[in-house]
Parts: C-alpha cells; structure tokens; sequence
C-alpha cells in the first residue's frame, strides 16, 4: 500500500454552528493526483483549506479529529514550514500586482533564500511551467498584464518556487477556457512526477482526464474515494453514481 | 392617477437634487471668481515675481512679498507630514490588518471624533502644553515651526488614516491569501504585499493630509508665532500664507486688502494642485 502524504481521522469542522465536515476519513497519496469532487457547496475547498491551515484565517471555525501531513500530526508543525511545504494554488489567478520576477522571487525573499540563487531558481520554475520562452524576455513587466492562463502558470509557478512537496489546487482552470485548461491539465500531470497533487474541481472529466483516486463529497461528508478509474465505471455508493451520471449536483 | 403622481413627484425630486448638486458648483465657480478678480489686478500692476519672489511683506508701503511665507507654508505642511504620515499610516495599518471587529468598532468613531474637533481646541492644547514644553526643553519662545508641525500633524491623522484605511481595505483578499499561503507571515504579508498594493491610495491620503496642513489656519496661529520671515531653524517662529490673510484682513484696507487676495490666489494654486496630485496618484492605479 501507498503512503499517504496528507490524511485525516475523523474530522469535523465547524463554522460557527454550521457542520461543515463530518467525520472526514480521507487519504492523497505520494506522488499522484487526487481529485475532490461534489456539488457546490459541499465542503472540498473546506478540506483542502485545513491542510495549508488557512482555514485558520476565519473567525470561529473550529475543528475536531486529526490531520496528518507526511506522516505527523498537523498541530506539532510550525505554520510557516507546514506552508513551505503544503503550496497552493487558488480558483482565480492571483499574482501580487508586482513584476512577474517580483513575484516568483516573493516567497525566496519570505524564505531568507540567498540572492544569488534567484535567477536560476526562477528559471527552473518559469521552464516547468513552460512559461520561459514566452517570458524570459519580459520579466520586469507587470504580472497582472499576462493572460488569465499565463497568470495561473504563474502562479503554479511562484508555488514552485518555495519547493514545496505537496500542492494544492481549489478549482485551478475555472477561470480559465478549455484550451488553457487542457494546458493545465497537461502541466499536472508532469507536475506529479515530483509532487503530491490535491486537485478540487468542479469538473467531473476534468477529475477523470487527470486524477489517479477520486474522493466524492456531498453535504460535508466524503461519501466515497477510491480509484479514478473505479469511482467512475463502478462506485460503491449510489449517491455517487447519481451524481456521476449527472442525477443532480 | 396615482401612477403619475408618483413619477411627478419623482421628477420634481430629481430636479431639485439637480439643482442642490449644480449650486455647490455654482458656489466654487463664485469662490474662484471673487478671489480672482480681487487678487489677479495686484499682480498685474506689481508683479508676478515681486509677490511671489519677494522677500519683503509691508503692505501699506507697496513691497507685498510673500516668499517668506510660501516657503513657510510648506515647511509646516512637511514637517506635519514628517510627523502625522507613519503615524497616520500605522493606525490605518492597524484598523485594516490588524484590529478585531470589536476594536474597529470603537476606534473608528474614535478618529471621526478627532476630525471634528474644532481646530481652535488643538491650537489652545498646543499653547498650553506644546509651546511650553519646547520651550523648556529646546528654548527659544516656543513658538515654532516645531509646534505648529506638531499640532498640524495630529491635526492631518484622520484624513491620513481614513483615507489610507479605505485603500487598504481595498486590497483583495487573494493577494492576503495568496502572500500568506507561501509561508509569509502576516507582517511580511501587510508590508511586502498589502501596502505596495494599497501604495497609490496610501500617497493619496498623504497629499491629501497636505492639502488638510496647508489649508489650516486657526490653530497654526496660535501656536506658530506669525514671524514675517524663513525661519532659520525649526524652533524659529513663522507665518503661513493662511495666517496672513486671518491676522490682516480685519484691519487692511485698499492695497493692502488687495495683497491679502493676491495671498489667497497663491494659496487656491497650490490646494489646485494638491487636489489634482492626489486624483491624478488614484487615477493611475485604476488604471494599471
Ligand atoms: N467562512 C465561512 N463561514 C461560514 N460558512 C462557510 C464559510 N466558508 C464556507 N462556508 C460554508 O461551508 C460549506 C462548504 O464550503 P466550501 O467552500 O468548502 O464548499 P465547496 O465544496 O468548495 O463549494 P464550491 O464548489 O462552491 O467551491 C458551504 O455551505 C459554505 O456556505
Ligand atoms: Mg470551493
């Protein structure tokens, strides 16, 4: 059996009297794509938040049960290594409204990274993003001009930067068309080589087109998870059938 | 037919709102064109250079340089700024990143407060507490650029703070998130992130607060000593171009009255420019 790089035990999260997370038992494995799906509203950008700790940025959440991040337990890891090592990527593209180098040299400077590792550092992450081509000629030119899909890569990228180990992704290519999106599909999938990826989408082909395990929400619940390829030809559960087949969602 | 009543009376409002908005225009246009027709003939018959350039202020002896205090205007201005701006800019800080909601509930009412103080109460504080302590501790009279920077920088902290606060606000929360979720901690995300981001509005409130310092009369009066020349250092007393037309106007007479017009001319030029500093430093963000 694989390692499981994040993973939760009965997890239960609160905003303030809304239940949000019930009993979440939940596993992304090293080194593959795994994909959150489920209608609006169910609580997959919730999950993926606890894993970075943003969540902590919301008044009165509260949050019961245990999370692990490679292995320890998240509340004996200091707030910013757990973040160093757990990116992420948002549903709309925010680069800061600096430079596109400002931007990728943001987090080294956060990191107290020497200087003169910051040109190749930003390269290496331009290239894996296959954004060095298109920009190594405009680097100093303002981030928010780039198109939507170049803001995201950037943004991929800028997470790149700060080597994290796992990365998550809440609804990456919902601002984005379909070819940018395929793009983006097709950048995960190199991106796994090196790191753990959790993907939440919307998008059920886009789950089945990239994803390697598949957990399906509903109302706060992780109905069921498993394999890709088996949550979608045969799921245990008839709720994900029904939201697979299009029944509602 | 009560329909059309209703749009009648809904025309009726919406011409008088029309006018009510069209007067405050109509009450500038007549601002303008008083001080300028009072205050334009003196510089054609003496001058330009001479009243801008001059160093020598006795008007009834037909010198009617106001150098001296332009200069003094803007020496109060940014010895204010010098003072109120980090200060002003730390509170809007605080408010917008890091006040809880129950703590903004209470500090916000708090600077509208400081905002309607009228100014005759800062200048009286400044008499009594102010002049006597610089002059106790760093001599002269105490009346001063010094005292006047002092109490013009408090006086500029709300246009400062509210004005740098609503920029602030308005740095979308994803650039927070986004700084914060790289493993920045929350200073490095207020001051490498928000304020860079909120850096045009920011500017804005410090012109702003310029326009507030240079504009203020009544409490500089008290407190700044009305000396008619530059002052050699900041514990030396001095005039603004404000506090020249205050202390003048009620005995000046024919020239005399004119030059105090030409002083206001002067005056409307630079809040102008102010004005349109502030606009033009906001208008190019919107447009990046
Ligand atoms: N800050 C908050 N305070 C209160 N309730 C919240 C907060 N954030 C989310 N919720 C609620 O928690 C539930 C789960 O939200 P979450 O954002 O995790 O859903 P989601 O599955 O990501 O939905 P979507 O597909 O629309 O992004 C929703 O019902 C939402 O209304
Ligand atoms: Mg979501």
């Amino acid at each position: 059996m694989q390692t499981c790089a994040l993973s939760t035990r009965q997890l239960n999260l609160w905003y303030g009297l809304f239940h949000a997370l019930k009993n979440v038992d939940f596993c992304v494995y090293a080194n593959a794509i795994t994909a959150l799906i489920g209608p609006s509203g169910c609580g997959k950008s919730t999950l993926l938040r606890c894993f970075n700790r943003m969540n902590d940025l919301i008044d009165d959440v509260i949050i019961k049960g245990s999370i692990h991040v490679e292995g320890r337990d998240l509340s004996t890891i200091d707030i910013i290594e757990l973040r160093r090592s757990v990116g992420m990527v948002f549903q709309r593209p925010n680069p800061f409204p600096f430079s596109i180098y400002d931007n990728l040299v943001y987090g080294l400077q956060t990191h107290g990274i020497a200087k003169k590792c910051y040109p190749d550092i930003v390269e290496r992450c331009l290239r894996a993003v296959d954004l060095w081509d298109d920009l190594k000629d405009r680097l100093h030119k303002p981030a928010l001009e780039l198109s939507e899909e170049m803001k995201q890569r950037l943004c991929i990228a800028r997470v790149l930067t700060i080597e994290p180990r796992i990365i998550l992704l809440d609804e990456p290519c919902s601002a984005l068309d379909p070819i940018a999106t395929m793009k983006i599909e097709e950048l995960m999938i190199e991106l796994k080589e090196r790191y753990t990826i959790l993907i939440v989408t919307h998008n059920m082909q886009q789950a089945a087109r990239v994803s390697d395990y598949t957990g399906f929400m509903l109302l706060g619940e992780l109905v069921e998870f498993g394999e890709t390829s088996r949550i979608f030809t045969s799921p245990s559960d008839e709720r994900t059938e029904g939201y697979i087949t299009g029944r509602f969602g | 037919m009560p329909k059309n009543r209703a749009v009648l009376i809904d025309q009726i409002i919406k011409q008088t709102m029309r006018i009510c908005a069209f007067s405050s225009l109509f009450f500038l246009f007549l601002i303008f064109l008083f001080i300028l027709i009072e205050g334009l003939p003196l510089f054609y018959r003496v001058g330009v250079g001479n009243i801008i350039a001059g160093f020598k202020w006795a008007p009834t002896k037909g010198a009617f340089g106001i150098f001296p205090m332009i200069v003094s205007s803007f020496l109060v201005t940014i010895g204010a700024l010098i003072l109120g701006a980090p200060l002003g800019l730390a509170c809007a800080v605080y408010l917008a990143e890091y006040a809880g909601k129950k703590k903004k509930l209470f500090l916000k009412p708090a600077l509208e407060l400081l905002a309607g103080i009228p100014s005759v109460v800062y200048g009286f504080l400044g008499v009594i507490y102010i002049v006597p302590l610089i002059r106790t501790y760093c001599g002269g009279s105490g009346f001063s650029l010094l005292a006047a920077a002092i109490v013009l920088g408090v006086m500029i902290l709300p246009t400062v703070i509210s004005i740098s606060y609503d920029a602030l606000m308005s740095v979308p929360r994803t650039y927070r998130e986004g700084s914060l979720a790289m493993g920045a901690t929350k200073w490095q995300t207020t001051y490498r992130v928000v304020i860079p981001a909120a850096s045009s509005g920011i500017l804005a409130s410090f012109i702003l607060g310029m326009g507030r310092a240079i504009g203020e009369t009544m409490a500089v009066i008290m407190v700044a000593g009305n000396a008619l020349r530059i002052p050699g250092s900041i514990l030396d007393p001095l005039r603004t171009l404000t506090s020249n037309i205050a202390l003048e106007l009620a005995y000046a007479s024919g020239d005399h009255r004119l030059g105090l017009f030409s002083t206001g001319v002067v005056l409307l030029i630079i809040i102008m420019i102010l004005n349109y500093l502030a606009n033009f430093v906001i208008r190019q963000k919107v447009i990046k």
